[in-house]
């Protein structure tokens, strides 16, 4: 087990890229600390599954060097790389039992055969898959599957890292629980390096002591959920982290107040007058209906069980309010309070500190 | 999931079943009536019973035919489908090169059985044929004409040449809807190159192979055109396989009773070595 | 217009696969089909396409018989998981197609595809081919194709699973002002509670082929009538532990609290959201031991174990706990439902009978 660094690292899937938008990955210096915990995420062509590939050294980088401890592997392969990985589908050995398919991956390297019983034992227990061993895979549920292919991604123990590609993607619901849980279990456990790509926000934050956001080849912002939630350092992990995203308005900014078409509120330190465009974000949830501050229109309400939300308009631009269930909402209401402890600040998308921090 | 039943689905079947009935229902029923009469010319005939296939079936030059189609059958088989895998595997997966190889491969696919036999009879020559000649250059004494190992010879190596492309182009289709996410699991996993082959490739192959070896096992056991061109059969009966020996039979001594025994045999021989071979390797599919 | 089945049923092999169902769809109405994989809800869809035959029982569809019907007889469109487009057509032919097939005249189709085009906020991408656009904008393309029809009856299978979270959470906020704007009957299934609590409208809840129960959402989400529908209408898992009734009082470890029914053996539930880590008014304390927490940014999802039990909750904020240690969590009874040994409903949490 190991550090692993990227060191100025890029990637173009073309012979010769030029443009900035040839590259799939721009260049990157990033550290995944050892028996680290991390989600990367980002939409779909954000370039997380090139970053992946190139960890596991499926796919060589155009530049820079990939370093596990101080160990170059960048010209290594897959299986020198000591690796594991599960897929986005399930990937089965069909013609094997389900016994055989935990064991594979120790077979092939040479396990004595009682170790391997005891290891394909002990992970079948995790995956919930006693019953089925002897089971061959072929005609199992997707759901079953995913389960072996997760079980051969932790089958071994010596592994420098492992690798997740939106491994839940076929999973119920219900199942996603259970099985997020358990390879939390696992990492305490065990402590191995693990790194889950996913598009999905609830299983990232849920997931990772560390959320690596990408967007467009780059990595926008990386930190613990609760900094990438209340401390955005993009106005796209504002807006792709929460469920609704983080509120934006244009405004200008005079020292503790921020103009909104027309309405200053107030905000709760002192900003040096910022160049370029200027935004404010806030999260739906540090917003409520009141009788004065910025005009608001309402459009829908819906009832998502154990909050609501409100779906409007801010000087013409989209604004959601999040209410708890147990909280009234006033009948008629056409303005909105934000918490100015809460509101950020954004020049040209990039989050900006305040001068001093309010007391 | 079923569909809603409509009756009059029938009627657009039914140009299909009148085409399928005279093109092989009655020129069958035809073969079954001559192979029960005997007959001396001039339109006249009388039963016979099953007598023509008593004879057929105790004949020592069709048991000798029979001998020789198993074994031409076999030969092809053990050399076609493994190398047809081989070449698959070996294929370029995709770009410019793949398209290349896919027309070259599907080449001698596309030329005339007759013409296949009269390259290669041409081309074994050892006066004026390419091959022919070069081997007796090299001081090999290779006769298709006169030696019957290579009249042999010569027959598998122009099947192997016509028909092992198809061999291959169906694997490569099985091969090609494989998706990659395997192949990377399987180098995580340290898999060996047999292993890929053994637990990724063959498994999702085996429904093209099924198809393949049907195939290749129907088409050898029925072939007629090129051994006819190149060797007549010849030299002596060596390469007289079963549909040659039937059309001497039938053309040749102009014995229709025999022949038309001989040809429902042969027919029924077909179908069970086929049917045997489906059910066997579709149990051993399912099975694995 | 209207839709309804009536006594449907659907054995596939001798397999009941849909059990049998009663269901009357209101005009312009949105139905939410809830269930997990496998639990009947693209079967059920495909009998009211006409796509399948129901084994036995009629569909009528505005007040007629239209159980035998062809489905190309039927003004029915449908969606599906998979973007499904004509690779090689412009956006815009992909929409006009259906219109072309019904021979409608060239102006008016360009008037209908434009007005849908606008709704589906594809208007710039019209002259594009499916392949070039995101898969947001394919999964648009193809609800434009089943809208432009003006088809009385759209059905949508998973039509967001295939798409990014981010995507599907706005194509999500967008369906039911399209939905508005069409006036047909809307038939959307989905694995997902929030899917469903998000479209409002009407939910049916499948459970195994059978539907457990339909009404307006928020009714079936809070006053779900089995134990089965509350646990279907439950992400995370709803909470589940049998509790004595006696002298109508309720027994929870050391816990008690006054309930209204006979006494007896029940089985309570509660949704994750509604235990705490503080105790408030009335509130029942309940050791547990947490398994593990795990942080969503906004609140924290504490995985307990109690005995046997496996239970989730949901609090505000972020919580730093440390996995293993035993811990209080509180429950107001007021969101405590009670089912009896056959999984009926015998008492509504009392919060939701004052919602």
């Amino acid at each position: 087990m190991a550090q692993i660094t990227f060191d100025n690292l890029a990637h173009s899937y073309l012979p010769a890229p030029k443009a900035d938008a040839d590259w799939a990955l721009k260049p990157m210096s990033l550290t995944w600390r050892d028996g680290g915990a991390y989600a990367l995420l980002g939409s779909s062509g954000c370039g997380k599954t090139t970053l992946l590939n190139i960890i596991s050294g499926l796919l060589h980088p155009s530049r820079g060097r990939v370093l596990f401890g101080d160990r170059n592997v960048t010209d290594l392969s897959t299986a020198e790389r000591n690796i594991a990985q599960v897929f986005q589908f399930p990937v089965v050995y069909d013609t094997m039992s389900v016994r055989e398919n935990l064991a594979f991956p120790l077979k092939n390297r040479g396990m004595p055969a009682d170790q391997i019983a005891a290891r394909v034992d002990a992970v079948a227990r995790m995956i919930g898959m006693t019953d089925t061993l002897d089971r061959r895979a072929r005609g199992l549920t997707a759901d079953a599957k995913q389960k072996i292919s997760l079980g051969r991604g932790m089958v071994r123990q010596d592994v420098n890292a492992i690798l997740f590609d939106e491994p839940l993607t076929v999973i119920d619901p219900q199942m996603k629980w259970e099985l997020r849980t358990q390879l939390k279990a696992l990492h305490r456990e065990f402590g191995h390096t693990m790194i889950y790509v996913t598009h999905d926000q609830t299983e990232a934050l849920t997931f990772a002591d560390e959320v690596v956001v990408m967007s467009e080849g780059r990595v926008v912002q990386a930190g613990t959920p609760q900094s990438l939630f209340d401390a955005p350092a993009h106005t796209f992990v504002g807006y792709f982290i929460g469920s609704p995203g983080m509120n934006l308005l244009d405004a200008e900014i005079q020292g503790t107040t921020a103009r909104i078409a027309g309405t200053t509120i107030p905000l709760a330190a002192p900003y040096a007058p910022p160049k370029g465009r200027v935004q404010i974000g806030i999260r739906p949830d540090a917003v409520r209906p009141a009788s004065e501050g910025l005009p608001f229109r309402l459009i829908r309400t819906e009832d998502v069980g154990h909050h609501r939300i409100l779906r409007g308009e801010v000087a013409g631009a989209p604004f959601n309010l999040v209410v708890p269930e147990d909280q009234p909402i006033p009948a008629a209401f056409d303005r909105v309070a934000l918490d100015p402890a809460r509101i950020g600040v954004f020049v040209d998308d990039w989050r900006i500190e305040p001068l001093e921090r309010a007391a | 999931m079923d569909k809603p039943v409509n009756n009059r689905a029938w009627f657009l079947v039914l140009p299909v079943l009148v085409l399928v009935a005279f093109s092989a229902v009655i020129p069958l029923m035809t073969v079954v009536n001559y192979s029960v009469q005997d007959t001396f010319g001039n339109n006249q005939f009388f039963w016979n019973g099953l007598g023509w296939f008593q004879e057929v079936l105790e004949s020592d030059r069709i048991h000798a035919a029979l001998g020789r189609q198993l074994l031409f059958s076999a030969i092809i088989l053990a050399i076609e489908i493994p190398l047809g895998i081989f070449i698959a595997l070996n294929m370029p997966k995709r770009g410019f090169w793949a398209s290349l190889v896919l027309v070259l491969m599907a080449l001698p696919l596309l030329i005339p059985w007759n013409v296949v036999g009269t390259i290669w009879q041409v081309f074994g020559r050892v006066d004026i044929g390419l091959l022919g000649h070069t081997l007796a250059a090299l001081g090999i004494d290779y006769n298709y004409v006169n030696d019957p190992v290579d009249a042999w010879a010569t027959i598998i190596v122009m099947d192997v040449w016509h028909w092992t492309s198809l061999v291959a182009l169906l694997c490569y289709a099985g091969l090609q809807s494989i998706p990659d996410a395997y192949y990377q699991a399987a180098r995580i996993d340290q898999a060996s190159r047999w292993g890929v082959f053994r637990y990724i490739e063959l498994p999702k192959m085996s429904g093209v192979l099924l198809i393949a070896v049907l195939l290749r096992f129907m088409d050898s056991f029925m072939i007629y055109t090129e051994p006819f061109v190149v060797t007549g059969g010849g030299p002596g009966n060596a390469t007289t396989f079963l549909s040659i020996d039937l059309v001497k039979m039938a053309i040749g001594q102009f014995d229709l009773g025999p022949a038309a025994a001989f040809s429902l045999i042969y027919f029924l021989v077909i179908l069970l070595i086929s049917w045997v071979f489906y059910t066997v390797m579709t149990a051993q599919r399912d099975r694995t | 217009m209207t839709l309804e089945l009536r006594g449907v049923t659907k054995q596939v092999a001798g397999q009941d696969w849909i059990h049998p169902t009663d269901l009357v769809l209101a005009p312009g109405s949105m139905n939410v089909l809830l269930g997990p994989t496998l639990s009947g809800k693209t079967t059920l869809m495909r009998l009211m396409a006409g796509l399948d035959q129901p084994t036995t029982g009629q569909i009528h569809w505005q007040g007629q018989d239209v159980t035998g019907q062809r489905v190309q007889d039927r003004g029915v469109a449908m969606v599906y998981q998979q973007f499904i487009n004509y690779p090689s057509m412009t956006v815009y032919d992909n929409i006009a197609s259906p219109l072309r097939l019904q021979r409608v005249a060239r102006a008016e189709i360009d008037r209908r595809v434009r007005e849908t085009a606008a709704m589906m906020r594809l208007t710039p991408m019209l002259d594009r081919r499916p392949l070039e656009l995101s898969g947001g904008q394919q999964q648009r393309t193809a609800l434009a194709r089943a809208l432009v029809k003006g088809a009385g009856l759209v059905l949508l299978d998973e039509p967001l699973a295939n798409l990014d979270y981010k995507l599907r959470e706005e194509l999500r906020a967008e369906i039911p002002r399209i939905f508005e704007a069409s006036g047909a009957i809307f038939v959307y299934a989905t694995t997902e509670p929030e899917e469903a609590l998000l479209l409002g409208g009407h939910t049916a809840t499948l459970w195994q082929g059978r539907v457990t129960q339909f009404g307006p959402t928020p009714q079936v989400y809070r006053r779900p009538q089995d134990a089965v529908t509350a646990r279907v209408f439950s992400d995370p898992p709803m909470n589940f532990k049998p509790v004595q009734v006696s002298g109508g009082e309720a027994i929870l470890d050391s816990a008690r609290w006054l309930v209204d029914v006979p006494d007896g053996r029940y089985l309570a539930g509660f949704r994750a959201p509604h235990l705490t880590l503080e105790p408030g008014a009335g509130t029942l304390g309940l050791s547990a031991r947490l398994d593990a927490t795990e942080i969503t940014g906004a609140e924290t999802y504490l995985h307990l174990r109690h005995g046997d039990d496996r239970w989730v909750g949901l609090v505000p904020g972020v919580r730093d706990l440390s996995a293993g240690a035993a811990l209080t969590v509180w429950l107001d009874p007021a969101h405590v439902y009670l089912f009896d040994e056959g999984g009926r409903l015998a008492r509504a949490a009392p919060y939701a009978q004052a919602a």
